[in-house]
Formats: C-alpha cells, sequence, structure tokens
C-alpha cells in the first residue's frame, strides 16, 4: 500500500518536525493539536525552519516555503484523520494523555491505518493493548530536530506484524530515514541509556561537582559529542526528560532512574529548556 | 536612516550573543566561528522586526546575512 494521507497527532516539538520533514517529501498531512494557539505556531516554526533551509540550499528546487506549507492541514478536528492511512503519534510522554488519544484514533481512523508511537519511553506494546489492531502499532522514536536526523530507532511491539514493520520502512525510507529495528522494552535502546546520562549529569550540577557547562565541554572535548548532556536535556526538554525517567522508574521498579531533585525543581519552575527559553542555558 | 544607525542597531543585537567587541563591520559571522549557522534565522527575523523589511525566498542567502555591512547594505536595498 503507497501511503499518501498521514496524520501526524500532536503539534509540539516532534510532531512539527514530522509534518515539515513529511511534506517536504511528498506526503500530504494532517496535523492535529487540540489547541489552535500551538498549530499556529507551528505554522510559522515550520515556516521559519523551510526559510531557514533556503538559506542553506538544503530546499528541493520544485519546492517553496509556501508550497511545503501548502500540503499540511492544521486542525483541531480529529475526523480529518478518517481518510489517512497512517498515523504517527507524538502527543505529551504521559500514559494518560496517550491513551485518550488512541480512544480518539479508534474512532477516527480507518481500519486499515497503522499507527506509529512517536515515544521514547512508552512500551508499544501497551499501547497495542488499548487499540483493536495491535498488530499495526509501531513504535518510531524520531530524533530531534526530525528533518536534520537520519537515523530512527523503529520499535516492534509484541504484536506488530512483518507487514505493518514493511509499510513502516518504505515510508520512513521516502522521508529519507535510516532505520534501526528494536524490540520493545522500556526506554528502548536509545532513552534507556539517554536519559540516566542525562540525569546524572544533572546530578553533578545538583552536587556542584562541576557547573553545566563544564559538564557539557568534558563530554564534547573528551568524547567527541556533538553536544553534552545537559545541552542535549534543554533541546529534548527537561519535562520530557523528567516524564521519561518517571516511566522508566514506573516500568522497572529500579531506583537508578529516580529523577534528580534539581531536574524536578527546575521543572516545577517552568524552565524547561529551549522551548521555554530557560534551561540549564538561555535560549 | 543615518549611515551608522542601521550598522548600530545590528551590533546591538548581535553583542547579545557574541562576545567579540573588536568584531569589525566586514568580518564573516558565520565563517569564523562567531555564530552558529542555526543563527542565521534568527538574524533574519531580527532584521524582519526591527527595520520593519520582508525578506522573500530569493533574499534568503547567507550571503546577505553574513557580515554586519552585507545587513546593512541589504536593510538599505529593501528601505
Amino acid at each position: 500500500m503507497e501511503i499518501q494521507l498521514v496524520g501526524v497527532v500532536g503539534a509540539g516539538v516532534m510532531g512539527r518536525g514530522v509534518a515539515q520533514n513529511l511534506s517536504q517529501s511528498g506526503f500530504k498531512v494532517i496535523l492535529i493539536d487540540v489547541s489552535e494557539e500551538i498549530l499556529k505556531k507551528a505554522g510559522e516554526e515550520i515556516k521559519q525552519n523551510l526559510r531557514f533551509q533556503v538559506m542553506m540550499k538544503k530546499l528541493d528546487e520544485s519546492q517553496t516555503p509556501e508550497s511545503i506549507l501548502d500540503n499540511i492541514v492544521f486542525t483541531t478536528d480529529f475526523k480529518l484523520l478518517e481518510k489517512c492511512d497512517y498515523v504517527i503519534e507524538n502527543v505529551t510522554e504521559k500514559w494518560d494523555i496517550k491513551k485518550d488519544v488512541y480512544a480518539q484514533l479508534e474512532t477516527f481512523c480507518p481500519e486499515s491505518c497503522i499507527y506509529a508511537v512517536n515515544t521514547s519511553v512508552i512500551p508499544i506494546t501497551r499501547i497495542g493493548s488499548v487499540t483493536k489492531r495491535p498488530g499495526q502499532v509501531i513504535g518510531i522514536h524520531f530524533m530531534n530536530p526530525v528533518p536534520m536526523k537520519t537515523m530512527v530507532e523503529v520499535i516492534r511491539g509484541y504484536h506488530t506484524t512483518d507487514e505493518t514493520i514493511e509499510t513502516t520502512k518504505n515510508l520512513l525510507s521516502r522521508m529519507g530515514k535510516e532505520v534501526v529495528l528494536v524490540n520493545d522494552s522500556p526506554g528502548f535502546v536509545s532513552n534507556r541509556v539517554l536519559m540516566l546520562t542525562i540525569n546524572e549529569a544533572i546530578f553533578l550540577v545538583q552536587d556542584q561537582v562541576a557547573p553545566a557547562e563544564d559538564v557539557d565541554k568534558i563530554f564534547k572535548g573528551c568524547f567527541g559529542h556533538k553536544m553534552g548532556p545537559l545541552e542535549t536535556g534543554d533541546l529534548i526538554g527537561l519535562d520530557t526528560i523528567l516524564y521519561s525517567l518517571e516511566a522508566l522508574c514506573d516500568s522497572f521498579n529500579d531506583d537508578k532512574y529516580r529523577p534528580s531533585p534539581l531536574l524536578k525543581k527546575m521543572v516545577d519552575a517552568g524552565l524547561h529548556g529551549r522551548k521555554s527559553g530557560q534551561g540549564f542555558y538561555t535560549y | 536612516m543615518t549611515d551608522d544607525t542601521i550598522k548600530e542597531r545590528i551590533r546591538t543585537f548581535l553583542f547579545k550573543h557574541i562576545k567579540d567587541n573588536e568584531l569589525s563591520n566586514d568580518e564573516n559571522l558565520f565563517a569564523s566561528g562567531l555564530l552558529n549557522s542555526l543563527f542565521a534565522m534568527q538574524l533574519v527575523m531580527f532584521t524582519e522586526k526591527e527595520f520593519q523589511v520582508k525578506v522573500e525566498n530569493e533574499d534568503l542567502d547567507l550571503k546577505n546575512f553574513s557580515t554586519i555591512n552585507a545587513i546593512d547594505e541589504f536593510v538599505r536595498r529593501k528601505l
């Protein structure tokens, strides 16, 4: 089945990147969010990202920021998912919120539609269990910023069929992505290790072992990382990091995932990183 | 707008992000590593807001924003 119309649910940091990438790759997109305000910001941000690509000469000659935006419908109406062949869900990393979204998808999406869960920690098998189509539920862990990062983690749920995997691989290939397929386990590969690393780096700042800039400098200088753990935390969103750690703690019942008190305090104070203008660094 | 005002306003904005007090008007902001290329969009948006000019798709070229002189010239063309 050649996918034409993709529903993207959730117009936050990841959702807008997924929508932009899909549209640039020739798909028609329905971008859904519960908030008109967020949809408006998503449109503006996508436009600026595309203009940036024009400046860096990374846009196809046949495309303009306007033509790419034209392929995206921004809406709060879930009913528009009725014609989608494929849905990528990117809402907040909280089970209760995601569960409600899948109830909506079950109401409106056609039977053949595949659900791709863009999550960094929620178990794919569990999402499958709240739908009538667990074989068509798959995880795609996109990296941030979506249009620029070519590698993605794809997660096979317990019931995910080979056909779902094949269709997903084809879609991702059309998006210019390279795939690593892993099995379903909390945090999969990337986040199980990354969240611990970021959390421990936050503990270092909390314990006053070194300031944030120096912690990041060590990783960049000694290990050749492009970004240090705290810069990465700010980029992902410190609130997302916190939710991810709580989900990992909950899944493994292992307190090695307990979030640093400094992280909790910063999230409570609204210091969420890049998206809020302030985290370990100021933006 | 006088010759210096535009450049001064550009400098004021840049110094929020660069710590080089001796930045010359013809120094390439990106090639020198002073600014990350990701900052280019912020520079475009600043130019539009500060000088009330529209940066069209054809204008979206790093050349127009790579030095203080280039930005100044671009703004004058648009005003």
